[in-house]
């Protein structure tokens, strides 16, 4: 088999994709029905490919389960006041805290050039005394600490993040550490007096 | 040019420098660019290049599966079931994985069909055969470990049966059984190690694979002549050749792959394998999936146990020696008259068992089932050995290009067709 023309033909064919090359064709300036031939069925192959891979990719989406799981009620009137309550939304945790007086008074009372991502505690509840932010650290995912009375609140009466030592305040709003934005607000309404639903 | 570099005739800078580092596009152009292949391959040419497409389709879908699948035997079954219904294109991925069993036996067996009509087994393509076989066994374990996975069923019973037929065995027959299952039934442990197992076993498929074809590539493809090729006349490049003829079968088997999935996507399987697993009651009548029906009606057909199982496993062992027990040099059935018709009867005797395997143990199906197992190592042990001896094989062509062209010239087509393809 060794003797075949095949082996010959080889440093012809390297390079190129096999078919000629444009230089040495005579229709080569206005195109050739190869390169037509080509194009076309290479765009048909690159769709071809596209709707195969599609399908992979969407699997690893969320599936209609998961999503199905997307909204959380918690009622609020067993949440006496000071107290903080953690529910699971999404996998994740979120803090439903019952703020003092005091608490909010400070959390309102701080001058928005003292903030690192600047919101009004206006800005981050639906009705007071409620805050519900996502107890997710905006550094690298941490919990933070803080919803138990017993927990280290950091230097700001929020919650204090253990990790990488990110203080927030009373709104949940980043004050100090490597943490860049404020603890996220998720959507969440209030289906009646006493209970909101997350999501 | 630097010592130690490879010497490339690429001149795309980036793939010449990869290239001259490990000459990967040197190997690839060498074996499948400019490869010499036989000029006159038929359409079973194709099934080899399908094989390799359905195991990666397999592969691609199955490590997809695997990203929602709970190998537990509490969970499995809502697993698939979640799969199917609440997972984007979970039913989609599923249902490729599933047909793409049944498309990856089709495309085989007409590969190993096409082996035995054509006598691609014959020397020197032993070795080539051998590891075929090898692979054949990979894919039944992995198709079997691969259908015990939804915990239906058939799921379930089929794995009790198969892993059964291990307690044939004299002596250490039950002590093996408990080694399969982890523990005294199929259960829990079992499910686990068939799933660790049905991901291990397509790799191992691969790698065999890859020496399958490393070994095709030192013997050069059969052809539907049985002939070596004489010289550059009786060759072609394989790209693109046959690159673009694969490519018109990989379309029309993508085409029957699609109906499957699309139209009728459980038409292969078995309904029982959508009720949950139950190890109280048996389905009044299990069957395997299609693919192992023959091999079944084998085992039902021996009235003693050992036997049956000894028999099952020995018609796919019996392939192992086919390039010793036909000894006839001429490999294409198209030069053996009567060898020809009764492989063909062996073809159509195939089909009889895959009937009977799915019958039910009763007459007439466990007679027919007799004389068709007699019938296929009757093939292999009697009837090969003595045409080799006694049969008187047609002539065979001069060469490759000479049928082809009709008694054309010595030196036409594929000489003139590699200055072409410079133009």
């Amino acid at each position: 088999m060794a003797d075949t023309l095949a082996p010959s033909s080889s440093p012809a064919m390297g390079g190129s994709h096999g078919g000629g090359s444009p230089g040495d064709d005579p229709h080569a300036a206005e195109g050739t029905k190869r390169d037509f031939l080509k194009l076309v069925a290479g765009s048909f192959a690159a769709v071809g490919v596209g709707a195969v891979v599609w399908p992979f990719i969407a699997s690893m989406n969320p599936a209609k389960d998961v999503l199905a799981l997307a909204s959380t009620d918690v009622q609020l009137d067993h949440i006496a006041e000071g107290q903080a309550v953690t529910v699971m939304w999404r996998g994740k945790p979120v803090f439903v805290r019952h703020r003092t007086g005091a608490e909010i008074q400070e959390a309102e009372g701080v001058p928005l050039s003292d903030l690192r991502d600047p919101q009004t505690d206006d800005a981050r509840v639906h009705r007071r005394p409620w805050l519900v932010v996502v107890g997710v650290c905006t550094h690298l995912g941490c919990v933070p600490l803080g919803q138990k009375s017993t927990d280290p609140r950091g230097e700001f009466g929020g919650w204090f993040c253990p990790c990488h030592g990110s203080h927030y305040d009373t709104s949940g709003r980043i004050r100090r550490g490597p943490a860049p934005l404020n603890l996220a607000v998720p959507d969440y309404e209030f289906t009646s007096d006493t209970q909101i639903r997350i999501g | 040019m630097a010592s130690g570099l490879h010497e490339s005739s690429f001149t795309n800078p980036v793939v010449r420098w990869i290239d001259q580092r490990m000459p990967v596009f040197t190997m690839m152009q060498k074996e499948y660019g400019t490869f010499p292949t036989p000029r006159n391959f038929n359409y079973f040419w194709n099934f080899g290049a399908l094989a390799m497409i359905n195991l990666m389709i397999m592969i691609a879908t199955g490590i997809f599966l695997a990203m929602n699948y709970t190998a537990h035997t509490s969970l499995a079954f809502d697993s698939v079931e979640r799969i199917m219904r609440d997972v984007n294109y979970g039913w989609l991925i599923r249902y490729v994985h599933m047909n793409g069993a049944s498309m990856f036996f089709i495309v085989v067996l007409v590969h190993v069909w096409r082996g035995m009509y054509y006598g691609s087994y014959k020397a020197p393509r032993e070795l080539l055969w051998i590891l075929g076989v090898v692979i054949f066994l990979l894919m039944m374990a992995t198709a079997f470990m691969g259908y015990v996975l939804p915990w239906g069923q058939m799921s379930f019973w089929g794995a009790t049966v198969i892993t059964n037929l291990f307690s044939a065995i004299p002596l250490v027959g039950d002590s093996i059984v408990t080694l399969l299952w982890g523990g005294f039934s199929v259960d829990n442990p079992t499910l686990n190690r068939f799933f660790s197992l049905h991901y291990l076993l397509p790799f191992v498929i691969a790698g065999v694979v890859f020496l399958h074809v490393a070994a095709l590539h030192i013997t050069g493809s059969n052809n539907p002549l049985g002939i070596e090729p004489k010289g550059p006349q009786d060759t072609l490049p394989f790209h693109p050749y046959y690159t673009i003829k694969d490519s018109v079968g990989i379309v029309v088997y993508l085409i029957v792959f699609a109906f499957l999935v699309f139209f009728t996507p459980n038409y292969l399987g078995h309904p029982d394998n959508y009720i949950p697993a139950n190890p109280l009651s048996t389905p009044a009548h299990i069957v395997p999936e299609w693919y192992f029906l023959p091999f079944y009606a084998i085992l039902r057909a021996v009235p003693n146990k050992l036997g049956g199982v000894l028999m099952m496993f020995g018609s796919i062992a019996i392939l192992f020696v086919l390039p010793w027990l036909d000894r006839s040099p001429v490999r294409s059935m198209r030069f053996r008259p009567i060898a020809r018709w009764l492989f063909l009867l062996w073809t159509v005797n195939f089909f009889v068992l895959m009937y009977c395997g799915g019958m039910p143990a009763e007459e007439p199906y466990v007679t027919v089932s007799r004389f068709a197992t007699a019938y296929y190592f009757g093939y292999f042990l009697v009837i090969l050995p003595l045409l080799a001896k006694i049969e008187r094989p047609l002539p065979l062509p001069e060469s490759i290009a000479r049928p082809v062209l009709r008694g054309g010239g010595p030196l036409p087509g594929a000489a003139t067709a590699q200055p072409m393809e410079k133009a």
